[in-house]
């Protein structure tokens, strides 16, 4: 049965980020311009702004993530929260606890809010159901579930955008590469349609392609050459060491020689075209180095915008009524 | 002992006895129908007359599948609350698959099982003995003395049969002594690791997919294996518009199958699962609308012979979990005649024909003679008012499952007695 969006509060502020599907235009749009007032925060000499004194964040990753776990501990700390970084898959569910007992243990502990990376698509839904229902003022932001969503992450390649493009309704953006089992992927297309952007493609096998894919807005390509033709952006994917090889691909080097990004296939693209990645990057299977490297990649700054995204989502959250304080 | 049930409007679906506009009673003697009509038998004296003005008499449902938890996952269910749940429900037969803890795999836990059911004195069981031993997919279970200690077929439940020349078998061995061989149809391979019908909802919710092709492929398969074997093959929970049609065609071709569809499949589609609501996670899977309204026609023309609950209760633990762990099923004893009579509104279907394929077009792939009310025919009875509403909650919910799709929802249709061999076994 379907029922009110559970990230939304009654008057369409954010409670939680559990996707970006769903996510109205103008909230989006007011991350985005939250995040620009905290890219400075970076530069001074004293990092820190006390939006979130006080507070009690739980960077709870089931899955394991450095890279993230470590970008969400740095916005967090930027607000000057307190953190605590839990990665629950060494201890409790090895234990056989359920994952709505280790949330109701930490609430326990006065927990603010939750961070949470899980293998399950939907988990975080759960966890914030579950809150809403023992802890109300307790947020949840997803850091990745399963296939589904990484909102974060959908919002900080947004921002990237729209600081090298300014706007989105002129734009076509491909996504290439593992687009079935990425949440990357998802989390972009969700909020690239609701910016306006009217022509996302995805690109790759019919095996790394979702069933009715088109039905999010998007269109389908196979051939490379032909999809990346005329584009804007171009936000390569990680494509996950165990799956290069089996059922849905031969091997690396055949999925380099068809969707890997080199300097020829670049050409296709607008020659102001921006190359994106969420990373970890595998050079020579995903993208060449030369181009990893090169002028048009803003690989470095999607982490950079990551931190003042991930700022902006948690001092809304952490308002407790939904907007930045 | 004489039972009347008297002003009633009686439908026998097995006839199309439909009394709308006359009041038909039906007279009761012992465990059996003594007659049908205005004027009582002769020397026909009640001991006890139940007045169902303003309600209907049906015949009691057959349920082709209901699990009662027993032996083994006493901490979801057992015998006990099931049978309340079922008399509840106004099902007064009902088949139990094999896949409790240890499998309907031996004789002696058969005949335990029909020994406490039949103290119990509720609905009658009909159990279905495992396929194969322990469900495990590699050797015949001693089919010939699992029948006689009183299983009604073999099923291999919602384990795969992942070894093709093991089903050959299976349904050979059967085919020896006519035996009827129940099937999931399932590739294992094609549904490995799926947790909802590979679409649209399973694509934006990054769920694993089931593809329908893994019904249609082992439909194909069992089809194939029929025509060499000659056994009798009844397919359990069609969830596909391709696997209906090649029940159709199945039928055309003169083989010997049957089929049911679990009611939830007759109501709700992927679309419903919304923000990863495990209430909804079912096996097979929900699929798509299209695939949802093949099911029901295919319900009407007769392809799929019977409509189940595919009761499964669990505990509320099972549930409140990420949607690809959770236990999938639903319990569903108490809505199946509420859901029925939901979808025979939707669909359009008359009354007398949506009873049928919960009464006596069930008890038909069984081979019993329950759902019909002619002289001689076991006393089974389901009465129900029509109009009344109930709310599905915790409380009323009879069964120990709760895990329903339903809960918090008004449901139409009250059952206010149970006959079962001519005992009220419920009174609402």
């Amino acid at each position: 049965m379907l029922t009110a969006n559970p990230q939304l509060t009654p008057d369409k502020k954010l409670r939680h980020l559990l996707t970006t599907e769903g996510l109205p235009k103008s909230l989006i749009e007011n991350i985005l311009d939250t995040a620009a007032q905290f890219v400075s925060v970076g530069d001074r000499d004293v990092k820190k702004v006390p939006l979130l004194r006080g507070k009690s964040v739980f960077n709870l990753f089931f899955e394991n993530s450095t890279r993230t776990r470590t970008t969400f501990e740095i916005a967090a700390k930027r607000l000057s929260a307190d953190v605590i970084n839990l990665n629950i898959n060494a201890s409790s569910t090895s234990k056989g606890e359920s994952l709505v007992d280790t949330i109701d243990n930490l609430i326990a502990m006065d927990a603010d809010m939750f961070v949470v990376r899980h293998a399950q698509s939907g988990a975080a839904h759960l966890i914030a159901k579950h809150v809403n229902a023992v802890r109300p003022n307790v947020a949840v932001i997803n850091a990745g579930d399963g296939r589904h969503a990484h909102p974060t992450q959908g919002l900080l390649d947004m921002y990237t955008i729209r600081h090298y493009k300014k706007s989105f309704h002129n734009l076509s953006v491909a996504i290439v590469g593992d687009i079935l089992h990425s949440r990357v992927a998802r989390s972009g297309i969700h909020a690239l349609t609701t910016l306006g952007c009217p022509d996302v493609r995805v690109i790759g096998p019919k095996t790394l392609i979702p069933t009715e894919c088109e039905r999010m807005g998007v269109s389908v390509h196979h051939d490379m050459l032909r999809g990346i033709e005329g584009c804007d952006v171009v936000m390569m994917l990680r494509l996950q060491n165990e799956r290069m090889e089996g059922p849905l691909l031969p091997s690396a080097q055949e999925f380099f020689k068809s969707y890997g990004l080199t300097a020829e296939k670049l050409a296709r693209a607008k020659a102001d075209a921006i190359v994106m990645h969420p990373g970890p990057m595998n050079r020579g299977v995903e993208i060449e180095s030369t181009i990893a490297d090169g002028r048009q990649a803003v690989i470095l700054p999607q982490v950079t915008f990551g931190i003042a995204v991930r700022m902006a989502v948690m001092s809304m959250v952490g308002a407790g009524r939904g907007d930045a304080a | 002992m004489k039972l009347e049930i008297r002003n009633g409007r009686l439908i026998d679906p097995s006839v199309g006895i439909n009394g709308r506009d006359e009041h038909v009673n039906l007279y009761i003697e012992d465990t059996v129908v003594c007659s049908v009509g205005q004027e009582a038998p002769n020397g026909f004296v009640a001991d006890k007359v139940i007045d169902a003005a303003g309600k209907i008499v049906a015949p009691g449902l057959v349920d082709l599948c209901a699990r009662l938890r027993e032996p083994g996952y006493e901490h979801k269910a057992t015998l006990e609350s099931e049978l309340m749940a079922a008399s509840a429900g106004g099902v007064t037969s009902l088949v139990c698959p094999p896949d409790t803890e240890p499998v309907l795999d031996e004789p002696g836990l058969v005949e335990m099982l029909k020994r406490r059911g039949w103290t119990l004195n509720q609905a009658r069981i009909y159990p279905l003995g495992a396929l194969t031993a322990g469900l495990k997919g590699e050797t015949l279970a001693e089919m010939l003395e699992l029948a006689e200690a009183g299983c009604i077929g073999f099923f291999q439940a919602d384990r795969p049969i992942v070894d093709t020349s093991v089903l050959y078998r299976t349904m050979q061995y059967a085919a020896t002594y006519g035996f009827t061989i129940w099937l999931r149809p399932e590739d294992a391979f094609l549904a490995r690791g799926g947790i909802a019908h590979d679409g649209e909802v399973a694509s934006r919710l990054g769920l694993a997919g089931i593809p329908s092709s893994a019904e249609s492929v082992a439909i194909a398969t069992i089809a194939t294996l029929m025509r060499e074997t000659g056994a009798r093959v009844h397919l359990a929970r069609l969830s596909s518009s391709a696997g209906v049609e090649l029940v159709r065609r199945a039928k055309a071709d003169g083989l010997p199958v049957t089929a049911d569809v679990g009611i939830h499949h007759l109501l709700l589609t992927d679309r419903d699962i919304g923000y990863f609501d495990s209430q909804y996670r079912f096996s097979p899977p929900l699929r798509s609308p299209s695939d949802r309204d093949a099911l029901s026609a295919g319900v009407i023309d007769g392809t799929i012979n019977a409509i189940c609950s595919d009761h499964t209760p669990t505990d509320e633990d099972e549930k409140n979990v990420p949607f690809g762990e959770a236990t999938p099923g639903a319990s569903g004893l108490e809505m199946l005649l509420p859901l029925t009579l939901k979808w025979a509104e939707h669909a359009n279907v008359p009354l007398p024909t949506a009873l049928a394929r919960i009464t006596v077009n069930a008890a038909e792939v069984l081979g019993k003679s329950q759902g019909r009310f002619v002289a001689g025919a076991p006393a089974d009875v389901c009465i129900f008012d029509p109009r009344a509403f109930w709310a599905v909650t915790r409380e009323t919910l009879v069964s120990q499952g709760k895990n329903t799709p339903y809960l918090a929802r008004e449901m139409q249709g009250k059952v206010t007695h149970t006959i079962c061999a001519g005992r009220l076994v419920y009174a609402g």
